[in-house]
């Protein structure tokens, strides 16, 4: 097997239908965007210059950045937390764990948006419960403000960001730790100085597999932020679906694109992409 | 194991590891000196490493106490145990420099940064790392990265040195030379060293008393020399180095040894020898053993015929028939060799009173 897979050609040929279709399903729709970024209503650079000084597009960025940002941060520790569990726990705890991990997958995103309204809504079951219980006289708004999208967001990625930690962890060679340990290192600080910091790989991997994700979520925020809370997906899908203003939409779509991009570009340059799957 | 700057002294009572149905170590009762260098010898699965994370404190046994300098740490955690501890492929901190290594066990225990500071120059000067001090693990050699582990180990003065086959991922040459430093180490520091391994020749050039294990038991402790020429059973006999064994009948305690006929020869042994039935497996390692054109009346000999030689370079190492069929080797000068084959038949075996001995007769 190694064999053939290490053969250039056929390996190849094995990757040629997926990048067909990367370049039929999306470069070449793609360029098509560029286009309209660069003609749509005339030719030149005056979306680019909109899109600068637009007050509007400006602070839709900014919320994004800032969401994706505490999405990533919570995201990622939360993850951290279950595939410590996932992978280094009793067999009881370790399937559990990867119970609570692969459940999710198999929910589409928009059952998960609205089950999250029916909990976090005024007359949702958490508000419900806490007027009842007497913790709370007026109903908390929870839901259809930025709260709402990070809470849907998060639930949404933990179980991606999961899987670069793993990998991590589970390379990690025991008998470090162990090490550790002997040398009169506590539980606590042998994972604070030994655990975390050999399993920094896969950290940055799966922050960048949520933060990239996040900065595109449409259906999350779209449920979730009832609005108020527009991130830079629904903006793009405003502009091209709502107010005609194509070319305003394809120009946030290209920078977009071209910020993930730099990210990724930035990322491989410290941690081999290898380190992080 | 508690007082850093002092060979600890340890003692094992009774101890026992089982794993599920899986009896990993039965009923181990030993005592480790102060400033010894003990060698736990025995092949894979035999227990010896077993034992070793008991002592470090990894493995709670499922019988016995443990008591170091006549303190029971039986249930003590391996962290408040701080036994210094090298792994079989070191396991260094791979994101940590050399420097960061081996100020980890004083870090932890909050030293003051000028004591760290003086205590890890001092070390790496004593291990010959100077100059890789900003380097990472993985920048280093083999032979390197060893010297670092000994040196995270030992840098917080710990009552004992805990050693898991340490050289089994070097080459010889380099072997020699890491063993070289170690037992000068020992030496320097007077720590007491518990060393794993399942390497014979090893176990005989390092250790001042070694430990035999197999199949959870252990077999035989003993300085190297005891254990080499009295072994305590065949199995010892056997794992320590090559050895012929030849069927002894009628044998009868003598004076100061026994006696008993072996191919129809009158055999005698001195030393701890004595009889244990009248038949038992008489056995003498290769190298005591000399070739001669006749065994003088009285003198240990036996009649056999070379069949095949191999040579060492050093010497010669020579497979003979015994007139009754028994097969032996001897390792002999190779001009001897040259010439007991070139005759193609008899020669005569001989060998001192003292160096052959008595195994029981069949099984172990």
């Amino acid at each position: 097997m190694k064999a053939y897979l290490s053969d250039r050609m056929g390996a190849a040929l094995l990757m040629a239908p997926l990048l067909l279709f990367l370049v039929l399903a999306y470069a070449w729709p793609f360029l098509g965007v560029v286009n309209w970024s660069f003609t749509l209503p005339e030719p030149g650079l005056g979306q680019y210059g909109a899109l600068a000084t637009d007050p509007l597009v400006q602070s839709v960025f900014i919320r994004t950045l800032r969401i994706a940002a505490i999405v990533t941060l919570v995201s990622v520790t939360a993850a951290y937390a279950i595939t410590v569990v996932w992978v280094r726990g009793t067999p009881v705890q370790r399937v559990v764990a990867e119970f609570c991990i692969l459940v999710p997958f198999w929910i589409s995103v928009l059952t998960r948006a609205f089950g999250w309204v029916a909990l976090l809504s005024n007359r949702g079951l958490i508000n419900t419960w806490l007027q009842a219980t007497g913790f709370i006289s007026e109903p908390l708004t929870l839901v259809r403000n930025e709260f709402g999208v990070i809470v849907g967001m998060t639930h949404f990625l933990i179980p991606f960001a999961v899987f670069p930690l793993a990998s991590s962890m589970r390379s990690l060679d025991d008998r470090v730790l162990l090490a550790a340990r002997g040398l009169g290192s506590s539980r606590m600080r042998t994972f604070w100085s030994v655990f975390v910091p050999m399993t920094r790989s896969g950290i940055i991997g799966s922050a960048l597999i949520a933060f990239v994700f996040s900065l595109g979520f449409f259906v999350t925020p779209a449920i979730l932020g009832g609005g108020r809370s527009v991130m830079i997906a629904e903006l793009i899908y405003l502009r091209i679906f709502q107010s005609p203003d194509w070319g305003l939409g394809a120009a946030i779509s290209v920078v977009l694109v071209l910020f993930v991009g730099a990210l990724m570009a930035l990322l491989f340059r410290y941690v081999r992409p290898k380190q992080m799957i | 194991m508690q007082q850093p700057g002092r060979a600890a002294e340890i003692k094992a009572i009774g101890i026992g590891k089982s794993f599920g149905s899986f009896r990993a170590l039965d009923d181990l009762t030993l005592d480790i000196g102060r400033g010894e260098f003990l060698t736990l010898l025995g092949p894979s699965g035999s227990g010896k490493t077993t034992f070793l994370m008991i002592l470090a404190g990894f493995i709670q046994p499922t019988d016995g106490r443990l008591y170091s300098d006549g303190v029971d740490i039986t249930e003590r955690p391996a962290e408040q145990r701080a036994a210094g501890m090298v792994f079989q492929g070191y396991a260094l901190f791979p994101h940590m420099s050399v420097e960061a290594n081996i100020a980890f066990p004083l870090k932890v225990r909050k030293r003051s940064s000028a004591e760290i500071k003086r205590r890890v120059g001092e070390m790496i000067e004593r291990v010959g790392l100077k100059g890789h001090e900003k380097k990472l693990p993985a920048q280093l050699s083999g032979g390197q990265q060893q010297r670092v582990a000994l040196a995270r180990a030992l840098v917080f003065e710990p009552g004992v040195l805990l050693l898991d086959e340490p050289f089994s991922a070097l080459d010889k040459g380099l072997r020699g030379q890491m063993q070289a430093e170690m037992k000068r180490l020992h030496q320097e520091t007077g720590t007491t060293f518990v060393f794993v391994t399942h390497d014979q020749s090893e176990a005989l050039a390092l250790s001042s008393r070694v430990a035999i294990f197999n199949h959870g038991k252990l077999l035989q402790v003993g300085a190297p020399d005891e254990v080499y020429d009295r072994p305590a059973n065949r199995f010892v006999a056997e794992f320590l180095g090559e050895i012929n064994m030849l069927p002894l009948k009628g044998v009868r305690n003598a004076d100061n040894g026994a006696t008993g006929l072996c191919e129809d020869r009158t055999i005698s042994l001195r030393g701890n020898a004595s009889a244990v039935g009248s038949n038992a497996i008489l056995a003498i390692r290769p190298e005591y053993m000399s070739i001669a054109p006749e065994a003088a009346a009285g003198e240990n000999g036996i009649a056999a015929t070379a069949v095949a030689s191999t040579y060492l370079g050093a010497a010669t190492r020579l497979d003979l028939t015994t007139r009754h069929g028994a097969k032996v080797t001897v390792s002999v000068p190779n001009e001897v060799a040259a010439s007991a084959l070139s005759k193609g038949n008899s020669v005569w075996l001989t060998w001192p009173a003292e160096k052959g001995f008595l195994l029981p007769d069949g099984g172990q």
